[in-house]
Protein backbone atom coordinates (compact mmCIF):
# COMPACT_ATOMS: atom_id res chain seq x y z
CA UNK A 1 0.00 0.00 0.00
CA UNK A 2 1.16 3.26 -0.52
CA UNK A 3 2.28 5.84 2.29
CA UNK A 4 3.38 9.36 2.49
CA UNK A 5 5.61 11.05 4.68
CA UNK A 6 5.75 15.09 4.80
CA UNK A 7 9.49 15.93 6.32
CA UNK A 8 9.49 19.61 7.58
CA UNK A 9 12.11 21.74 9.29
CA UNK A 10 11.54 22.46 13.01
CA UNK A 11 10.22 25.87 14.43
CA UNK A 12 13.70 27.11 15.43
CA UNK A 13 15.57 26.09 12.50
CA UNK A 14 16.42 28.74 9.73
CA UNK A 15 14.95 27.81 6.05
CA UNK A 16 16.97 30.43 4.17
CA UNK A 17 15.37 28.59 0.89
CA UNK A 18 11.91 29.17 2.45
CA UNK A 19 13.36 32.63 2.73
CA UNK A 20 14.04 33.55 -0.50
CA UNK A 21 11.03 31.57 -2.31
CA UNK A 22 8.67 33.94 0.09
CA UNK A 23 10.70 36.67 -1.45
CA UNK A 24 10.21 35.91 -4.87
CA UNK A 25 6.86 35.14 -4.57
CA UNK A 26 6.65 38.72 -2.73
CA UNK A 27 8.21 40.15 -5.70
CA UNK A 28 5.69 39.03 -7.89
CA UNK A 29 2.85 40.42 -6.35
CA UNK A 30 1.89 37.56 -3.72
CA UNK A 31 1.75 39.95 -1.05
CA UNK A 32 -0.07 38.29 1.25
CA UNK A 33 2.39 35.65 2.51
CA UNK A 34 3.81 35.50 6.54
CA UNK A 35 6.00 32.56 5.96
CA UNK A 36 7.52 29.78 3.85
CA UNK A 37 8.76 26.55 5.10
CA UNK A 38 10.47 24.48 2.33
CA UNK A 39 10.11 20.42 3.16
CA UNK A 40 9.95 17.38 1.58
CA UNK A 41 7.10 14.84 0.28
CA UNK A 42 7.59 11.10 0.09
CA UNK A 43 5.42 8.80 -2.26
CA UNK A 44 6.62 5.27 -0.51
CA UNK A 45 4.33 2.17 -2.28
CA UNK A 46 5.29 -0.82 0.83
CA UNK A 47 5.05 -4.22 0.38
CA UNK A 48 2.32 -4.92 2.89
CA UNK A 49 -1.64 -4.34 3.10
CA UNK A 50 -2.17 -4.13 6.83
CA UNK A 51 -2.22 0.19 7.05
CA UNK A 52 -1.19 -0.11 10.52
CA UNK A 53 2.23 -2.39 9.65
CA UNK A 54 2.86 -0.19 6.74
CA UNK A 55 2.41 3.05 8.71
CA UNK A 56 5.16 1.24 11.21
CA UNK A 57 7.38 0.50 8.73
CA UNK A 58 7.76 4.08 6.86
CA UNK A 59 7.93 5.46 10.74
CA UNK A 60 11.33 3.50 10.78
CA UNK A 61 12.37 5.18 7.85
CA UNK A 62 11.65 8.37 8.63
CA UNK A 63 13.44 8.37 11.77
CA UNK A 64 16.58 6.23 10.62
CA UNK A 65 17.36 7.72 6.97
CA UNK A 66 14.51 10.42 5.47
CA UNK A 67 14.77 13.27 8.15
CA UNK A 68 17.56 14.39 10.39
CA UNK A 69 15.16 14.58 14.07
CA UNK A 70 17.72 17.09 14.98
CA UNK A 71 16.64 19.45 13.00
CA UNK A 72 13.04 18.34 11.20
CA UNK A 73 9.90 16.31 11.80
CA UNK A 74 7.97 13.88 10.19
CA UNK A 75 4.20 13.17 9.64
CA UNK A 76 3.21 9.79 7.86
CA UNK A 77 -0.07 10.23 5.74
CA UNK A 78 -1.80 6.98 4.59
CA UNK A 79 -2.61 7.67 0.85
CA UNK A 80 -4.70 4.67 -0.06
CA UNK B 1 51.02 4.72 12.12
CA UNK B 2 48.85 3.19 10.16
CA UNK B 3 45.25 5.28 8.52
CA UNK B 4 42.08 4.44 6.40
CA UNK B 5 40.90 6.74 4.32
CA UNK B 6 36.98 5.72 3.20
CA UNK B 7 35.90 6.63 -0.15
CA UNK B 8 32.27 6.60 -1.06
CA UNK B 9 30.51 6.78 -4.23
CA UNK B 10 31.28 10.68 -4.76
CA UNK B 11 34.27 11.75 -2.54
CA UNK B 12 36.63 13.54 -4.07
CA UNK B 13 39.11 14.35 -1.63
CA UNK B 14 39.92 11.02 -0.70
CA UNK B 15 43.45 11.01 -2.64
CA UNK B 16 44.12 14.28 -1.99
CA UNK B 17 44.15 13.13 2.00
CA UNK B 18 45.87 10.26 0.91
CA UNK B 19 48.72 12.31 -0.43
CA UNK B 20 48.69 14.79 2.49
CA UNK B 21 48.49 10.96 4.97
CA UNK B 22 51.49 9.94 3.31
CA UNK B 23 53.66 12.68 2.89
CA UNK B 24 53.64 13.21 6.78
CA UNK B 25 54.79 9.28 7.03
CA UNK B 26 51.21 7.65 7.86
CA UNK B 27 50.97 4.08 6.12
CA UNK B 28 47.92 4.54 4.26
CA UNK B 29 45.38 2.41 3.15
CA UNK B 30 42.17 3.31 0.67
CA UNK B 31 38.81 1.67 2.62
CA UNK B 32 36.09 0.62 0.26
CA UNK B 33 32.67 2.16 1.12
CA UNK B 34 31.01 -1.23 0.69
CA UNK B 35 33.80 -3.18 3.04
CA UNK B 36 32.69 -4.59 5.92
CA UNK B 37 36.22 -4.88 7.87
CA UNK B 38 38.39 -2.09 8.61
CA UNK B 39 41.97 -2.77 7.85
CA UNK B 40 43.89 -1.97 11.51
CA UNK B 41 44.28 1.61 11.66
CA UNK B 42 45.51 4.39 14.18
CA UNK B 43 43.49 7.09 12.47
CA UNK B 44 40.58 7.28 10.07
CA UNK B 45 39.36 9.41 7.75
CA UNK B 46 36.28 9.82 6.37
CA UNK B 47 37.39 12.36 3.36
CA UNK B 48 35.30 15.75 1.36
CA UNK B 49 33.26 15.22 -1.80
CA UNK B 50 29.56 15.08 -2.37
CA UNK B 51 28.77 11.22 -1.63
CA UNK B 52 25.81 10.13 -2.56
CA UNK B 53 25.47 13.33 -4.88
CA UNK B 54 24.55 14.98 -1.76
CA UNK B 55 20.66 13.41 -2.24
CA UNK B 56 18.49 13.86 0.84
CA UNK B 57 20.74 15.44 3.28
CA UNK B 58 24.76 15.85 3.05
CA UNK B 59 26.08 12.61 4.04
CA UNK B 60 22.62 10.85 5.00
CA UNK B 61 23.11 8.33 2.81
CA UNK B 62 27.18 7.42 3.29
CA UNK B 63 26.52 7.06 6.74
CA UNK B 64 24.19 4.20 5.95
CA UNK B 65 27.21 2.42 4.28
CA UNK B 66 28.27 -1.25 5.10
CA UNK B 67 31.72 0.29 6.41
CA UNK B 68 30.29 2.53 8.36
CA UNK B 69 29.25 0.10 11.14
CA UNK B 70 32.83 -0.96 11.36
CA UNK B 71 33.78 2.98 11.87
CA UNK B 72 31.31 3.89 14.11
CA UNK B 73 32.88 0.64 16.00
CA UNK B 74 36.33 1.67 16.22
CA UNK B 75 35.28 5.75 17.28
CA UNK B 76 33.31 3.92 20.24
CA UNK B 77 35.97 1.98 20.88
CA UNK B 78 38.24 5.02 21.17
CA UNK B 79 39.91 4.97 17.75
CA UNK B 80 40.47 8.60 16.37
CA UNK B 81 37.91 9.41 13.27
CA UNK B 82 38.40 12.46 11.29
CA UNK B 83 35.67 13.96 8.97
CA UNK B 84 36.66 16.37 6.90
CA UNK B 85 33.98 18.44 5.12
CA UNK B 86 31.70 15.75 3.65
CA UNK B 87 33.34 13.73 5.87
CA UNK B 88 32.20 16.36 8.86
CA UNK B 89 28.83 16.05 7.27
CA UNK B 90 28.52 11.81 7.55
CA UNK B 91 29.58 12.27 10.97
CA UNK B 92 26.84 14.70 12.25
CA UNK B 93 24.39 12.36 10.48
CA UNK B 94 25.84 8.91 12.10
CA UNK B 95 25.39 10.73 15.38
CA UNK B 96 28.99 10.55 16.36
CA UNK B 97 29.47 14.21 16.84
CA UNK B 98 26.22 16.37 17.82
CA UNK B 99 24.59 18.82 15.65
CA UNK B 100 23.89 19.55 11.97
CA UNK B 101 25.19 21.06 9.02
CA UNK B 102 22.74 23.28 7.13
CA UNK B 103 22.82 25.32 4.01
CA UNK B 104 25.12 28.18 3.90
CA UNK B 105 22.83 31.19 5.20
CA UNK B 106 23.56 33.23 1.92
CA UNK B 107 22.67 29.85 -0.03
CA UNK B 108 25.95 30.13 -2.32
CA UNK B 109 28.60 26.95 -2.51
CA UNK B 110 32.02 28.73 -0.53
CA UNK B 111 34.59 28.13 -1.86
CA UNK B 112 37.78 30.04 -0.49
CA UNK B 113 40.72 30.64 2.42
CA UNK B 114 39.91 31.20 6.14
CA UNK B 115 41.43 31.42 9.26
CA UNK B 116 40.28 29.34 12.28
CA UNK B 117 41.35 29.44 16.21
CA UNK B 118 41.75 26.57 17.78
CA UNK B 119 40.06 26.18 21.22
CA UNK B 120 40.07 23.04 22.99
CA UNK B 121 43.87 21.55 22.34
CA UNK B 122 42.60 18.67 24.99
CA UNK B 123 42.61 16.26 22.24
CA UNK B 124 45.04 14.32 19.75
CA UNK B 125 44.48 16.07 16.94
CA UNK B 126 45.69 19.47 18.09
CA UNK B 127 47.08 18.98 21.43
CA UNK B 128 51.00 20.28 21.21
CA UNK B 129 50.26 22.82 18.29
CA UNK B 130 52.23 26.08 18.34
CA UNK B 131 49.88 28.15 16.33
CA UNK B 132 46.34 29.29 17.43
CA UNK B 133 45.21 30.18 14.26
CA UNK B 134 45.57 28.19 11.20
CA UNK B 135 44.77 29.02 7.61
CA UNK B 136 42.88 26.31 6.36
CA UNK B 137 40.20 26.06 2.63
CA UNK B 138 37.32 25.84 2.59
CA UNK B 139 34.51 24.19 -0.23
CA UNK B 140 31.21 23.66 0.58
CA UNK B 141 27.56 24.29 0.19
CA UNK B 142 26.29 23.07 3.27
CA UNK B 143 28.54 23.76 6.51
CA UNK B 144 26.39 25.94 8.39
CA UNK B 145 26.67 24.38 11.74
CA UNK B 146 23.36 23.86 13.71
CA UNK B 147 22.49 21.99 17.34
CA UNK B 148 19.79 22.84 19.76
CA UNK B 149 20.33 24.67 22.89
CA UNK B 150 21.13 22.28 24.96
CA UNK B 151 23.18 20.43 22.64
CA UNK B 152 25.44 23.78 22.60
CA UNK B 153 25.22 23.76 26.24
CA UNK B 154 26.59 20.21 26.61
CA UNK B 155 29.23 21.05 23.90
CA UNK B 156 30.68 24.25 25.89
CA UNK B 157 30.79 22.59 28.94
CA UNK B 158 32.43 19.61 27.11
CA UNK B 159 35.17 21.97 25.77
CA UNK B 160 33.83 20.09 22.45
CA UNK B 161 34.19 22.83 19.95
CA UNK B 162 37.97 22.30 18.52
CA UNK B 163 37.91 25.26 16.15
CA UNK B 164 36.18 29.05 15.21
CA UNK B 165 36.08 30.39 12.16
CA UNK B 166 37.93 34.13 12.53
CA UNK B 167 40.11 36.46 11.07
CA UNK B 168 43.82 36.63 10.68
CA UNK B 169 44.20 38.24 14.30
CA UNK B 170 42.33 35.76 15.70
CA UNK B 171 38.85 37.22 16.80
CA UNK B 172 36.14 35.82 15.91
CA UNK B 173 33.01 37.91 15.38
CA UNK B 174 30.15 37.49 12.99
CA UNK B 175 31.62 39.03 9.83
CA UNK B 176 34.37 36.25 9.77
CA UNK B 177 31.67 33.69 9.80
CA UNK B 178 31.77 32.53 6.02
CA UNK B 179 28.23 29.97 6.55
CA UNK B 180 26.25 31.16 9.00
CA UNK B 181 27.66 28.41 11.77
CA UNK B 182 26.43 28.72 15.55
CA UNK B 183 29.17 31.13 17.48
CA UNK B 184 31.54 30.47 14.50
CA UNK B 185 31.93 26.94 14.67
CA UNK B 186 34.10 24.79 12.46
CA UNK B 187 34.76 22.19 13.69
CA UNK B 188 33.69 19.93 17.09
CA UNK B 189 34.51 17.13 18.79
CA UNK B 190 32.68 14.21 20.43
CA UNK B 191 32.75 14.07 24.24
CA UNK B 192 35.54 11.80 24.23
CA UNK B 193 37.42 13.67 22.20
CA UNK B 194 38.67 11.11 19.90
CA UNK B 195 36.16 12.32 16.96
CA UNK B 196 36.78 15.71 14.87
CA UNK B 197 34.90 16.79 12.61
CA UNK B 198 35.47 20.19 10.65
CA UNK B 199 34.21 21.82 7.68
CA UNK B 200 37.87 23.29 6.71
CA UNK B 201 40.63 20.95 4.34
CA UNK B 202 44.21 20.52 6.14
CA UNK B 203 44.89 18.19 2.88
CA UNK B 204 44.73 21.02 1.03
CA UNK B 205 47.66 23.55 2.76
CA UNK B 206 50.56 20.91 2.62
CA UNK B 207 52.85 22.53 0.06
CA UNK B 208 54.10 25.99 0.23
CA UNK B 209 54.09 26.81 -3.33
CA UNK B 210 50.72 25.55 -4.22
CA UNK B 211 48.73 26.96 -1.20
CA UNK B 212 50.04 27.36 1.98
CA UNK B 213 51.72 25.18 5.09
CA UNK B 214 49.28 25.39 7.51
CA UNK B 215 47.85 21.96 6.58
CA UNK B 216 51.59 20.59 7.13
CA UNK B 217 51.86 22.08 10.76
CA UNK B 218 48.59 20.05 11.37
CA UNK B 219 49.38 16.44 9.82
CA UNK B 220 52.91 16.46 11.09
CA UNK B 221 51.64 17.50 15.09
CA UNK B 222 48.81 15.26 14.22
CA UNK B 223 51.44 11.80 13.36
CA UNK B 224 53.82 12.95 16.44
CA UNK B 225 50.65 12.90 18.73
CA UNK B 226 49.23 9.23 17.91
CA UNK B 227 52.84 8.17 17.75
Amino acid sequence: MKVSAIITLKKDVLDPQGKVIHQALDGMGFNNVNEIRQGKYFEIDVKENDPKKAKEIVENMCSKLLANLVIENYKIIETQ
Amino acid sequence: MKSSVITFPGSNCDRDMDVALKKFGFNNKMVWHNDIELPKSDLVVLPGGFSYGDYLRCGSMASKSKIMQSVINFAKSGGLVMGICNGFQILVETGLVPGVLLRNRYLEFICKNVFVKLDSKDNSYFKNLDKDILEFHIAHNEGNYFCTKDQLKEIEDNNQIAIYYCNKEGQIEDQYNPNGSIKNIAGILNKEKNVLGMMPHPERMIDESLSGEDGSLFFKNLINNIK
